[in-house]
Parts: structure tokens; sequence; C-alpha cells
């Protein structure tokens, strides 16, 4: 097959149903369409940033309906006043600058849209638009129809106005301002002590850094004390305290010392201290804003539903306001948001958002359907049974176990280090004081103070924060974002792996396709492929793909039944291909195998067996894995596949099967009691809660943009066989860490022997501080680059 | 030499202009977002060449 890119999506072309328009060629008339909104509106620019950069443009029949509701365009709304309005919306498919320019550009295609505003990192646009002229119904209606639907959950409608923090680049800010005018003004005592301009200034000099230490010491450094306070409170020895301390001696020491004209203190020291440690707070701080590791059900669900009324008349209800008996429409691709039961014939029901099987299940008249739910297919009515809030799915996400346990009692390695450290300084200061204070009082305490201002441990406090920095943003580039520097170190401790079956070590996407039954003729063969030409249901492109290619024919009759199958008639023949009920009328578990069954000519054939494809790499890692890792494979499923696991992975992989979400956790629990660090590496929603048992819950996600249960990391499916590489690159980041710890003790060393001798002048402090860190965060950066190198 | 308090001062006044400006922007949200701003800057120049070239949109443009 020849094959094409679409001139605007960039997805194969399939021959059959090529578009011609304007000498491009297009996969669909979605696609066709969005091009010619553009061209006419001369938008066509939009091509030229980047190369295909559309998504075919959804069917949205009927699904935003609820815009029309008032209260609920007031909660989604930024901003109103007479007839402007402002709303911000997520929309998962920015993700080049072509799509920028066109969302900028949305005034062009729409009256009544004043300005739009794309915010990239967290892929939402800002639209003013005058609520006269347009709606929000309408604007909405405009995106989707050029390919950039909105995400609007159920958490839009809870969302408060968020507050950010900017307070860390306000300290910043001020911290450099007073380090830098320092810097400037102490630079003249630094050379020419005893000279006569110097002297006659020296206490203006002096007394205007004194000054502008002041706000760098109250408001930069104010973290440091409330930490050290607070660690001082619970008994812990965090890094903070010997920070802290050393600041507040610096201070101290340096007043006294420009009081009684002493020297000039240690002000630049000081403020650059504080502005470095700020830096590396910063630089720690590495956000993905698009991604939210604390997720829950909300920002899945719709914000309303249609509510059919007695009288027959359809209305949208807010998700919350659905009470128990109320009747509910739930159309194609609608998400299932309450308990209920089912009032249609039939209904096909994607349940991949809670248990990441991606194969629809058939429910008829009368059986319960869970929140959580998709429909395929037509539309189907259902009576509910439970609110949003009781529901199965709803009550699972909000029982205490299933939440991610904010502190999970891991101690730091600056930390660790520190309550070792913290103790040999105050030791070292108080000897030394009190060898000195037989000899020279005034010695004593310089001696004092200068231990305490040398050894404050800068460069000890930045290493981590620029190692485990740097690492979180070399691992982000390679598509596995980490929540923060912390679980970097987590990761380095983990000795045991947990993995789930479905939709983590299998891929939805590819499947092997197995035929069982009577051997089929190319003759008979021919009449599938043509049978499935006609059909978009996943299940058949995925066959059609499968068979080899044959003559086309023409199909006298055809009939697609959905949820149930095909049937086609030709010359002489009828090809009926579906389910085991449609082709057999046998009723068959559809859990266990897809299958999809033929019948030629009233004849029972076969059936072509979709097998659950592993993800490439899988034997690899394993293997590789196996010799450092406890692995473990736990699974919802039931032990079909169990045979196969056991031939491919490592003789000693543990299997689990049958594993209900309760039972998942109590396993993890099972196995952090036996003083196991376990990683958690799932990705439906029946893993979130041993997701959030684990030390390290990692979730898996084809597509990171949609869907992911709360967790420490989220990984891009495509670099699933890269695990073994990432979790080897986080011990290397921690002997980083320790090579690093070993420099800034040297240096230490050097520090302190000008301290205890007496010897520590201002020039010393502000030579040796600034140098050591800058080694420092070289050095991290450097060696973290260089692992990050050494393998793929 | 005396000058050096007035010029001292000076300096000092106009670096804390420079701060009040950073903290304004920061506070005006100005660094939320620093990635887009990087892509816009290159847009304007397109929008005017299409604006040239063809002027079939006149009545949609005159009512923006």
């Amino acid at each position: 097959m020849v094959t094409t890119n679409c001139f605007h999506c960039g997805n194969e072309i399939n021959k059959k149903d090529e578009v011609v328009f304007d000498e491009k060629k297009f996969c669909c008339t979605g696609c066709k369409t969005v091009y010619e909104i553009f061209s006419q509106n001369d938008l066509t620019c939009y091509y030229d940033f980047q190369a295909s950069p559309g998504a075919t443009p959804q069917d949205i029949n009927g699904k935003y309906e609820f815009l029309d509701d008032e209260k609920i365009i007031d909660k989604l709304l930024e901003f109103q006043e007479d007839t402007t309005h402002i709303v911000s919306l997520y929309i998962p498919h920015i993700h080049c600058s072509s799509c920028i320019w066109i969302l900028e550009n949305l005034q062009k295609l729409k009256e009544g849209i004043g300005t739009s505003q794309v915010n990239f990192p967290e892929k939402k646009v800002r639209i003013t638009f005058n609520s006269e002229q347009t709606s929000l119904k309408e604007i909405v209606y405009l995106l989707s129809s050029i390919g950039y639907e909105p995400y609007i959950s159920l958490e839009n409608f809870d969302e408060g106005k968020k507050k950010v923090d900017r307070s860390l680049i306000y300290k910043i800010g001020i911290a450099f301002f007073c380090f830098g005018n320092i810097m400037l003004l102490s630079f003249p005592e630094y050379f020419e002590v005893e000279e006569f301009w110097i002297n006659q200034y020296r206490g203006f000099f002096r007394w205007l850094i004194f000054a502008l230490a002041l706000p760098s010491f109250i408001y930069s450094a104010s973290g440091y004390y409330v930490s050290a306070w607070k660690s001082i409170k619970s008994g812990l020895l965090n890094i903070d305290i010997p920070i802290a301390l050393g600041i507040v001696v610096m201070f101290l020491r340096s007043t006294v010392d420009i009081i009684f004209d002493f020297g000039q203190g240690f002000f630049d020291s000081m403020t650059g201290l504080i502005f470095f440690m700020l830096l590396g707070k910063l630089f720690q701080q590495k956000t993905y804003d698009f991604l939210s590791f604390e997720r829950d059900y909300k920002s899945y669900f719709p914000i309303a539903i249609t509510k059919l009324l007695p009288n027959g008349e359809e209305i949208a209800v807010q998700v919350y306001d659905i009470e128990k008996g109320d009747r509910l429409l739930i159309r194609n691709q609608e998400l299932i948001p309450v308990d209920g039961i089912l009032i249609s014939e039939k209904a096909s029901i994607d349940y991949s958002f809670v248990t990441g099987e991606a194969v629809p299940i058939e429910k008829k008249s009368g059986d319960k359907l869970y929140a959580g739910g998709k429909q395929q297919g037509k539309v189907i009515e259902m009576e509910v049974l439970f609110s949003v809030s009781q529901s199965y799915l709803t009550q699972l996400w909000s029982n205490d176990v299933f939440q991610k346990k904010v502190n999970q009692h891991h101690k730091t390695i600056t930390d660790k280090i520190s309550r070792y450290f913290t103790p040999a300084l105050l030791a070292l200061a108080f000897l030394s004081f009190f060898y000195w204070i037989f000899i020279d009082t005034a010695t004593a305490f310089n001696v004092f103070t200068a231990i305490l201002i040398v050894a404050c441990p800068c460069a000890l406090a930045l290493t981590a924060p620029f190692t485990l920095g740097n690492v979180l943003r070399i691992m982000g580039n390679r598509k596995f974002y980490l929540k923060n520097a912390l679980v970097v170190e987590q990761l380095a401790q983990v000795d045991t792996l947990v993995f789930d079956k479905t939709g983590t070590i299998t891929t939805n996407k590819k499947t092997a396709i197995v035929y069982e039954g009577e051997t089929l003729t190319s003759n008979e063969l021919q009449l599938l492929k043509n049978t499935l030409r006609g059909s978009n249901h996943p299940l058949s492109r995925r066959l059609y793909d499968f068979l080899p290619e044959f003559e086309r024919m023409n199909v006298d009759e055809f009939e697609e039944v959905i949820g149930k199958g095909i049937f086609a008639k030709f010359d002489t023949n009828d090809v009926k291909l579906g389910s085991s009920s449609f082709v057999k009328n046998l009723n068959e578990s559809t859990h266990k195998k897809t299958k999809v069954h033929v019948e030629i000519n009233g004849i029972y054939k076969g059936s072509y067996v979709f097998n659950n494809q592993y993800r490439k790499g899988l034997e690899q890692l394993f293997e590789s894995l196996a010799k450092e890792y406890d692995l473990v494979v736990l699974s919802g499923d039931n032990d079909g596949e169990r045979a196969i696991l056991t031939k491919m992975l490592p003789s000693k992989t543990t299997l689990v099967f049958n594993q209900k979400p309760e039972q998942k956790l109590a396993y993890i629990e099972q196995l952090q009691q036996k003083g196991k660090n376990v990683m958690m590496i799932g990705d439906g929603l029946n893993d979130a809660g041993a997701l959030a048992q684990s030390n390290v819950g990692l979730s898996i996600s084809e597509n990171v943009n949609v869907f992911s249960p709360a967790c420490d990391g989220i990984m891009d499916a495509s670099q699933f066989d890269k695990i073994g590489f990432f979790m080897k690159y986080s011990k290397n980041a921690m002997k980083t860490i320790y090579m690093s710890f070993g420099l800034s003790i040297l240096y230490n060393i050097v520090g302190l022997s000008y301290a205890v001798t007496g010897n520590l002048s201002p020039l010393v402090a502000a030579i040796i501080m600034p140098l050591s860190t800058i080694t420092i965060v070289s050095f991290v950066t450097i060696m973290s680059n260089y692992y990050a190198r050494n393998k793929k | 030499m005396s000058v050096i308090y007035i010029l001292i001062v000076i300096s000092i006044v106009v670096a804390i202009v420079f701060l009040v400006a950073f903290i304004k922007a920061v506070k005006g949200g100005q660094y939320d977002d620093d990635y887009t701003p990087s892509v816009r800057m290159l847009f304007d120049d397109e929008l005017v060449k299409n604006k040239s070239n063809k002027l079939i949109q006149t009545e949609k443009q005159k009512s923006i």
C-alpha cells in the first residue's frame, strides 16, 4: 500500500477515504473541512510552522448542550462584567507553534472574540469575548470544529481561583539585589585597607552595606529560620539548622564588627550564600504544568449530563444534581458518571478508564452499569441507582487508603548527612572556643563565630537540589516525568518492582491476531476483506490491516449493527462477522478473549482471536531488572496468560492473578512490611490504591495528557523498555551526590583550618564561599549529564 | 570627593527602581509562562503578510 499522509493531521491516508481538495490530500472530510475553514479565512499559515499539525475534529453532537446553562457558565468563566467575559480552556491537543498561532488568531474566525492568549506549558487558552456577539458554547463548538476540542471536566466546576505562590521569586530578586550591591560596595575594602580615602568613607560604606543586608537577612532568608525552628521542635536535625545558625551568626558578628570598628564584616558572604541557596531551591522546583500528579475522578467526569424528564424532554443537568431514580441519556463516547441500570436494550461499555482493558464489554437491558465506563455506539438510556458521591468508583477514590500519603517518612540524603554534620560542627566550634579562651578571649569569640560562618553548609545544601533538579529535567526530556526531586532519591532505594499486567506490560495499541477454526480459502478471505472495508469499528480496522490485499468487490448489501457485527451480501455469498451472539446466537463471556467470529453463507468458519500484545522490549527489560530487583506481576485478570508469561519472564518473577484493587493495595502493604522498598508500575484506576501505597508509584500512559491516577511519576508508554536505564540513572545520581559531598567536605576542611587558627578574614570567606558553590554546582551538573549520556 | 555620597545614593536608587520593576513584572504574571511569548514574537510578520496579500476578509477585519 502506498502510504501518503494527510495534509492536515499527518495520519496515514486510507485510499478509500482519500479526499483531495486544493491539490492537497486529506484522510477524511473532517480534516478537509478544517483546511477549508482556515483557507477561507486566510489562516493557511497554520501549516507553515509545522507540517500537518492538526487533529481530526471529533463528532461532538450534543456533548456541550450544558453550556446553555447559566449556572454552569458562571462557574467556568474566569471573569465576567457586562458583556466582557473571559474563559480559560484546557486544550490537550496544543503541542506546537502552529497551535499557538491558530488559537491566538481565533478572532479572525468568529466575531465577538476579542483576544485569545495561549499558555503553552499549561496547554491552556484564555479567551476574551463579547457575550452579546457570541457565547461560550459557540466558542467551544468553533474550537471543536477546528480540531481543538477543549477538555471540560468536573474539576473545572469546583475549581476556585488558584493562587500562584511567587514568593520564592521575590526572595531571589531581593537577595540578588542585596548581594550585587553589597559586593560592589565591599570591593574597595578588599584591597587597600589603610588608604586615606577609604578610611575617610569607611563608616558610610559599612553602614550602607549593613542597611542593604537587612532585607536579605530578614525577608529572603526567612524560610530557613522557620524550617530550622520546626526541625528543632520536632527533634530532628535537618540541614536548615546549620544554615540558619550560620546566617544568624554571620549577621550578628558582622554587626558587632561594624559597631566596634573591628572590620568590614561578612555581609557580602552572607547575602551571597542566601542568594545561591535560594537559587538551588528554584532549580529543584521543576514542575510540569501540563501534567497533574494529584488527579482524582473529578478530572475525568463530565460537568453535566443529559437528563430525561418524564415528559420526554431532554435537559442538561449538573452531575452533582443527579438523584436516584433519574433517567439519563448517555451518548456515544460519553462517560457514565453514576452507577445505574441500563434501560436501553444494548450497550457496549468501554471500561478502559477503570481497568485499562480496551475492549468494550457488552451489557443488556437490566444490567448494572458502573460509573467510569464510556458508551460506544448508540445513545443509551439508564436509570440512576446512586448519586455521584455514592457510586462505587467515587467511593473507591475517596477512600482514605487510596489517597496518596503526603509524607512517606522518607529521610532525604541531605538530612541524613546533616544529622552527623550539625553535631560535629557544634562540637568543633565549642572545642576551639574553649581552647582559645585560655589564650585570648577576643580571639576565642572570633574563632567560634568564624567556624560557624565558614562551615555553613552552603555547598552541602546545594548539592542535592542541583543534582536532583538536573536529573529531573533530563528525565523529563526523555518523557519520564517525576512529581518532584524527592522521587529520584526514592527511586534509587527501590528494591522490588511490581507491574500491573493489562495496559502496563501489555499495550492496547497493537494486537497480534490469530485465526482459529476452519482454514479459509483465498476467495473467502477476499470476501472478508471487502466486508471489512466499509466498517469503522476498531477491531474491523485492525483485522482489515491484518488481512492480505485483494481485489475490490462490489457489495450489494451492507449492514453494520453497532456493538454487534457486520453483515454483507455479495453476488452469491453473504458474510457475517462479529461477536459470538451476533454470529452464532450464543452467549460467551467477552471477558476472556477478544474474538471476531466469521460466518460465510450461513456456515460458521471460525474466529479471529486478538491477543494482548506485550510491550516491545519487555523480555530484555525483565531480564536485566531481575539481576538487581525482585519482580512481581500483579494482574486483575484471570490467569489465562500465565503460561505465556512464565515462559517469557525470568523464572524468579512472581505472578499473581485475580487481584481486585484493594487486594493489590494489600499486596504492596504486605511487601512493605517485609521491609521492601516497593515501586508500583501501573496504569488504570484499578491500580490507584497500589500506586498510592507503594514507595514510588509510577503510572504508564499512552498519552500523558489524558489519563493517569494520582502517582509520583508519569511515564510515556514509549519509554517503557527504558525503565532499567532510569532506575540505574537514579542510582548514579545518588552516587554523584555522595561524590560532591566529599568535595564540599574538602572545602570545609580548608575553610575550617583558617577559622580554627583565627585567620579567617572577610576576603578569604568571600572567596571560598562562592568558589565552593560554583565548583559544586558545575561538578554535579557535569556528572549528571555524563551519566545520562552513558547509555542510550 | 564628597560627591561620592550623591553618586552612591543615586546608584542605589537606580538599582531599587529596577528591583521594583522586576517585582512588579513577577506580580503581573509575566514570568508565569516563559515559553509561549518566545514563540509568539515570531508570528506578527506572517499576519501582516497575509493581510496585504489577500484582501478577501475585509468585512471581518473591519468588525474586529
